[in-house]
């Protein structure tokens, strides 16, 4: 099971650790600091290193590494999938995931981690029990706390740790019920230099914001279920139900919470919102070369495309730029060949373009590889898949909540090669 | 109150209200300033002090002095508190056990505290404090937790038994709460269960033998309850548990896959992973025609695609398995190449692993779209994942014939791009390529002739003069090319130097008028001027079969040489079997057996898939090396390496025996026979040059295990002079037995160990085939023997002096003596054998002949064989049947005098022939027999009777194995005389 943890920085500062079982000297992270050494960006740290006596298995989130130390064989997954709460945990609790935050709050994250795992077993990762036991800090509290002379403890036991539904507490109440649900869609599609689409899938996930009195049980349902490829739920969804007449049927956790994620990835299902006429070429003599980029709708329903971004990473011999874009600007970094084209909405009519000149650093070689533009856009209501929810229904309690569905569409990891 | 505290202090001390003011005490005196502090008198003073103890705790700074005013702090009726100080508690106890004792009392007490959760977090807490002297407190209320009406009490007092059985496991069994802990798996509660399988798992991991998870169809059934009902991470423990099951026929297994299909929807990857190895390991049992076996395997593949769009470190540990899982069962995501697709933002070890399961999935139907991909990855920016690209291309032309043309034309556009590291991969994928297809795309020479001066590493620059070597009679200059690379031969690595070398040799069998001054410039670099064993080796084999027979030169180095297998780097399947079985897990990470490299594992079990009940199929592939031999278990690696070590390659491509499976077509015998003399001759080679160490040439990596019959029809002229055909030198005559399989590879993590006992010049000889079947090199070899019949022993140690690779096989051949312990065993010459190498220890049995005991001095004086056969009381005397002999009874006495069975009398009466021979066993005891051999009758009848030697202790042990004995003798010459009539 889980033996310690340690979050790193990125300069490789130990700033916390935490032993479930006999203490690890920290000097096991030497093992991860060299392979972090070694690896180009942080990100390419391998996530399972192996060390003589212990096995590290680290993830990157934020900016900071979690690395959990390990003793016998554990499911690596089982690991990486803790470590990816205690950073939703960190983020969940005090609003933002850093170094920052954390030390700020060091002993608080440190009873939450006491409370997340018993010697190495996962104990209590569900947000609404955490919170039932230790309060997120919040000024209001503190000041009820002065009063009332109550702590940050909870010391009942919670209803929720033993009952069958262990992610909702008992005995909530609200006096305005209500229950959102947004379906997020990704794009993740990788286009040839001439367009077509070598490859693409829809990541889709259906988010909710649950707030409703007592024990609701609720159903929902989607015009098209059948679309979906494969789904994962949250632990509430009755997956029986779901089998056999293609709803969701639940009692939700109280608050926020993925109730399901999908994937779509049947190509012909899969609209490609934008096209992308792009040029980047080096003349063969000379120091110079063209970037030619042009971005328009294709298949949006009708919709408006938002908050387009192109971003490329040019070739490391770049010199310098000298470009025009004709709509929204453009930010350069020459230090990591990193362009970023912050485009907006894209009209129709008048189709964005950014066109100019590179310069090579003197006497560079014409570059080999080819840079990739990765394509950030969002579309407001359209989930692009075509999916849509039909109703949802609410048994087990009396009141009439408040329902509301959003859609939105957007590029996950959308790329253009040239 | 802690907060209204903190803001009283911000006001006054205008600081920020968080944790880091707890960090501003670093000056001296700091943890003066703290024991003060915690034995302050106010509440809110203590607490704020000890969350400044835990916070300097948290960053590693040294606060143990304050133990005992933090444990004083403990008797308080606020949680918060108390946990703190239990959180100091589990950091500190292990350095101040005295001290702790202290908080013994305490905890007692709270372990019988009306509210559930102050007992769980007693108990919880005692389990952590890793004290032996406490840990004798804690039995009491640990047994009484476990008990407790409240679940939630009774799911941590189950994880509280692994705690205490990882610091005391005797105390744990001693106390009975193992059996407690198997009875919470009966729990009504399903955390309770899942908590209860957690411990047990844990636990279980220390005692491989133990039953502790004996599962039954009712326990199953619990598991399978509560799985639907708890948490996350406890579905996760009771799948690994469902997973080492093994259900009793097909029907169960469809059921129990039924019920775990749903966790393939779950949002806990770790959760589906499980799922994926249960369902993999009892589809195993499912029989193919089945109609939910089609279904399940639809089902598969979405589940396993969704993991892949999950955080880039779930998608290694997914990747890794799932490379996994197309070895095993390729169907399954066989239409889903494209989520492999490399995106260029993916972190370098997923790109890498992706690329490894294209390749693997890449077949005719979508070849066009992977070799796309990959050229559109050799252009990337960074080189290792360029480098794998451009390999894979070259993996693709071997694997996908009707794609070869299209790879090599992609290498070589490739190659005129002349990026450096680009080029040099194309040249080593391309040699491969060509040993696949010969005089196919020879065209492109040309073109990797001009690249020749760009290649500066050593796998390169060898591949390139394999080329130059292999096609020397289409390029004109070869000649002028390799004198180029001789110039600096000491400087060059060693694969380069020995590709070097057997390139030059093969110019000159081919060119021999213009480069004899070059083969002997290059004969004498190896063999004079070279510290390289290896290289010395292979220079004098060249040079001696160069000066002797020029033409067998010619045969052997110039011999058609085998293609290379298409599958690469494939995992061997008995691995591949156990590591499907560990899905999910760091062994499929890591594609080792968990024994391989799980520290502290005491034993571990090796899964297996389980047979296919429905259907009868098997599911063991078929052995190769024994399907192509027949005979003789064959050193031949099934897959040839492509990548990887060069050495081998070379080795194997000089002198390997043809790798395909099936009897060698007739073609090959020619070359065949070249080879086998190479290997024979190898031996004979290092003898004379050495001093005859026969380790040292069956250590030599490609060296025919076994002798091979082709050897007595040497196929070129005089070639066979050459060479000392009898090998090892063996007297022949006595009985051996074949060599048979006694240590499968599956059950010895890939050593395979075959073997038979001789007697050799009065010395018992145990003749082992040991073949590392694995991936991994062993060394450290080791045997013994348990008690038996005899008093067999090692007369020394075993000789396995040179490590032994991947696919390489040894022959060994061990003394005996017979002066070990005895113990009387069943079947009489049963021998139990512990072999040991680096990886593991490994028991097997396996029956000598009776015959190898039997002594040279056992001729017994005609006078003295009449008196004892008189002697001896009828109930020692057994009569036997042999069966279907067509020998003359001259000819069975002179064969079974080989064997030490001496005939010391033959006399005919009415046509019958009766022989009375005597044998002697090496502990002293007589055996008497008399044949009956009647000319024309194939039936011999036999008559033994045994007496015994001296010893007494001897006597007593024997007489209740007398029958058994003596029968043993009469079935060993049955054996020998079947043996010899054919």
């Amino acid at each position: 099971m889980i033996n310690s943890l340690f979050l790193i920085n990125p300069s490789g500062e130990m700033f916390l650790e935490k032993h479930w079982k006999s203490v690890v000297s920290r000097s096991v992270c030497d093992y991860f600091l060299e392979a972090k050494e070694k690896a180009l960006e942080p990100e390419d740290v391998p996530p399972v290193i192996h060390t003589p006596h212990h096995y590290l298995i680290s993830i990157y989130r934020d900016k900071l590494f979690f690395l959990s130390v390990i003793q016998t064989e554990v499911p690596p997954l089982f690991v990486i999938e803790f470590l990816h709460r205690v950073a939703e945990m960190i983020q969940d609790y005090f609003g933002e995931c850093s170094e920052t935050v954390v030390k700020d709050h060091m002993v608080m994250v440190y009873e939450l981690l006491e409370e997340m795992l018993d010697n190495g077993f996962p104990l209590a990762t569900e947000s609404n029990v955490l919170k039932e036991m230790i309060r997120p800090p919040t000024i209001l509290r503190s000041v009820v706390n002065t009063l009332t002379g109550t702590s940050n403890v909870g010391d009942t036991l919670l209803t929720g740790q033993l009952s069958t539904i262990p992610w909702r507490r008992a005995g909530v109440r609200y006096t305005n019920n209500e229950a959102y649900f947004d379906v997020v869609e990704e794009i993740d599609a990788i286009l040839d230099q001439s367009g077509t689409t070598v490859f693409a899938e829809i990541q889709g996930v259906v988010e909710a914001c649950v707030k409703l009195s007592g024990m609701p049980d609720l159903t929902l349902s989607f015009m098209n279920p059948r679309l979906l490829d494969d789904v994962s739920f949250h632990p509430c969804v009755r997956y029986k139900l779901w089998e056999s007449e293609r709803v969701l049927s639940f009692i939700p956790p109280d608050g926020n919470f993925t109730l399901m994620t999908y994937h779509v990835n049947a190509q012909n299902l899969v609209a490609i919102p934008v096209y992308v006429k792009q040029s980047i070429s080096f003349f063969e003599c000379g120091s110079d070369g063209r970037l030619d980029v042009t971005v328009g709708p294709k298949q949006t329903m009708g919709k408006t495309v938002e908050g387009v971004m192109v971003t490329v990473h040019l070739p490391k011999t770049i010199l310098s730029i000298n470009l025009t874009a004709t709509q929204g600007s453009y930010t350069y970094d020459n230090g990591t060949k990193l362009l970023v084209w912050d485009i907006g909405k894209l009209n129709p009519q008048k189709l964005p373009n950014l066109r100019g000149s590179l310069s090579l650093q003197a006497g560079a070689p014409k570059p080999e590889e080819n840079p990739s533009l990765n394509i950030d856009l969002k579309i407001q209501q359209l989930a692009i898949s075509g999916l849509k929810v039909n109703r949802l229904d609410m048994f087990g309690e009396k009141y009439k909540p408040f329902k509301g569905v959003k859609y939105i569409t957007k590029a996950g990891k959308f790329q253009v090669r040239t | 109150m802690e907060w209204a505290n903190q803001l009283c202090e911000n006001r006054q001390f205008g600081s920020k209200m968080t944790d880091s003011k707890y960090f501003t005490t670093t000056k001296k005196g700091e943890i003066f300033e703290l024991k003060a502090e915690l034995n302050s008198d106010k509440k809110e003073k203590k607490k704020e002090a000890v969350k400044k103890v835990i916070a300097s705790m948290t960053v590693g700074k040294d606060v143990s002095a304050l133990f005992p005013d933090v444990v004083n702090c403990m008797q308080t009726d606020n949680l918060e508190l108390k946990k703190l100080v239990y959180l100091y508690l589990m950091n500190y106890a292990k350095s101040q056990p005295d001290m702790a004792i202290m908080a013994v009392n305490t905890f007692v007490k709270d372990c019988e505290d009306a509210n559930p959760l102050i007992r769980a977090l007693a108990v919880r807490t005692m389990g952590c404090i890793r004290v032996d002297k406490i840990t004798e407190y804690l039995c009491e209320p640990l047994r009484k937790c476990l008990k407790d009406e409240d679940p939630y009490v009774r799911k941590t007092a189950a994880v509280c038994v692994a705690k205490l059985h990882d610091i005391n496991a005797q105390l744990v069994e001693d106390q009975g709460f193992l059996d407690t802990l198997k009875d919470l798996i009966s729990d009504s509660n399903p955390m309770v269960v899942a908590n209860a399988v957690a411990a047990l798992s844990e636990i279980a991991e220390s005692h491989p033998n133990s039953n502790l998870l004996d599962l039954n169809p009712q326990s199953i059934n619990k598991l399978l309850t509560a799985l639907n009902e708890c948490t996350e991470w406890g579905q996760i423990f009771i799948l690994d548990c469902l997973a080492n099951y093994t259900p009793r026929d097909d029907r169960e297994s469809q059921s129990i896959c039924e019920r775990v299909t749903p966790r393939l929807s779950h949002a806990n990857s770790a959760v589906v992973l499980s799922a994926v190895k249960v369902l993999m390991k009892f589809m195993e049992m499912l029989p193919k025609d089945l109609d939910y076996y089609s279904t399940l395997l639809k089902k598969l593949a979405p589940p396993l695609v969704t993991l892949l769009s999950a955080e880039p470190e779930l998608q290694y540990v997914a990747l890794r398995n799932i490379n996994l899982i197309v070895q095993k069962r390729p169907e399954i995501l066989k239409h889903e190449m494209k989520v492999f697709f490399v995106k260029y933002n993916d972190p370098i070890y997923v790109k890498l692993e992706k690329l490894d399961i294209m390749i693997r999935l890449a077949s005719q139907a979508n070849i066009a779209q992977v070799l796309a991909e990959l050229k559109e990855y050799a252009t990337e920016v960074d080189v290792d994942f360029v480098r794998k690209a451009v390999r894979a291309i070259g993996r693709c032309a071997i694997k996908v014939e009707q794609s070869a043309e299209r790879c090599v034309s992609t290498l070589l556009d490739l190659i005129q791009t002349k990026v450096n590291y680009v080029v040099q991969e194309a040249i080593v994928v391309i040699k491969d390529i060509f040993r696949k297809y010969p005089n196919k795309y020879e065209s492109v020479i040309a073109t990797l002739c001009e690249n020749l001066d760009s290649l500066d590493e050593p796998e390169a620059r060898a591949a390139m003069i394999w080329i130059v070597g292999e096609y020397a009679e289409r390029i004109d200059n070869a000649d002028e090319l390799l004198e180029s690379f001789l110039e600096g031969f000491h400087d060059e690595s060693t694969q380069v130097q020995l590709q070097l070398l057997t390139a030059i040799v093969k110019l000159f069998l081919k060119k021999p008028t213009e480069t004899q001054e070059l083969v002997q410039q290059v004969l004498s670099l190896a063999t004079q001027d070279s510290d390289n064993p290896d290289l010395r080796d292979r220079g004098y084999i060249y040079w001696r079969l160069l000066s002797t027979d020029p033409v067998a030169a010619k045969e052997v180095v110039l011999a058609e040489k085998p293609l290379i297998s298409e599958e690469t780097d494939l995992i061997e399947p008995t691995l591949l079997e156990e590591l499907i079985c560990h899905i999910g897990t760091l062994a499929s990470v890591y594609h080792k057996p968990p024994s391989a490299f799980v520290e502290g594992s005491r034993g571990v079990m090796h899964k297996r898939l389980p047979a296919r009940t429905g259907s009868g199929e098997s599911t063991e592939s078929p052995d190769v090396g024994t399907a192509a031999g027949g005979s003789a278990p064959e050193a031949a690696p099934s897959i040839i390496p492509s990548q990887g070590d060069l050495l081998g390659d070379l080795l194997n491509l000089d002198m390997a025996p043809p790798t395909t499976s099936g009897p060698p077509p007739p073609t090959t015998g020619m070359q065949m026979g070249g080879m086998d003399l190479l290997g024979g001759g190898l031996d004979s080679l290092l003898g004379g040059d050495i001093g005859g160490s026969p380790a040292m040439g069956a250590g030599f990596g490609a060296a025919p295990a076994v002798m091979p019959a082709s050897l007595n029809a040497p196929v070129g002229g005089g070639l066979g002079d050459l060479f000392d055909l009898g090998g090892v030198g063996m007297p022949m005559g006595a009985y051996i037995p074949p060599k048979i399989v006694w240590l499968p590879a599956m059950k010895a993590k890939g050593l395979e160990i075959s073997g038979t006992f001789a007697r050799r010049a009065g010395v018992i000889q145990m003749e082992l085939i040991l073949t590392n079947k694995a991936m991994s090199v062993m060394t450290d070899f080791a045997i013994q023997f348990n008690r038996n019949s005899f008093g067999l022993a090692p007369a020394g140690p075993l000789q396995v002096l040179t490590p032994l690779g991947p696919n390489q096989t040894i022959e060994v051949s061990l003394p005996l003596s017979t002066v070990g312990p005895v113990m009387k065993m069943d079947p009489l010459n049963n021998l139990q054998v512990a072999v040991k190498n680096n990886i593991d220890v490994f028991y097997f049995s396996c029956q000598y002949p009776i015959s190898m005991l039997f002594v040279e001095d056992g001729k017994m004086e005609r006078q003295v064989f009449l008196a004892t056969w008189k002697d001896i009381p009828n109930d020692n005397e057994s009569q036997f049947q042999i069966k279907d002999c067509h020998l003359n009874s001259d000819a069975a006495s002179s064969k079974l005098q080989g064997s030490n069975i001496f005939t010391i009398a033959k006399r005919t009466v009415e046509g019958q022939d009766m022989l009375y021979m005597s044998i002697k066993l090496s502990n002293g005891i007589w055996v008497l027999a008399e044949l009956r051999v009647q000319a024309g009758n194939p039936n011999y009848t036999m008559t033994t009777i045994r007496r015994s030697g001296s010893s007494l202790k001897m006597l007593t042990f024997f007489t209740c194995a007398a029958c058994t004995l003596t029968s043993l003798c009469c079935c060993c010459m049955d054996l020998m005389l079947s043996q010899y009539n054919t």
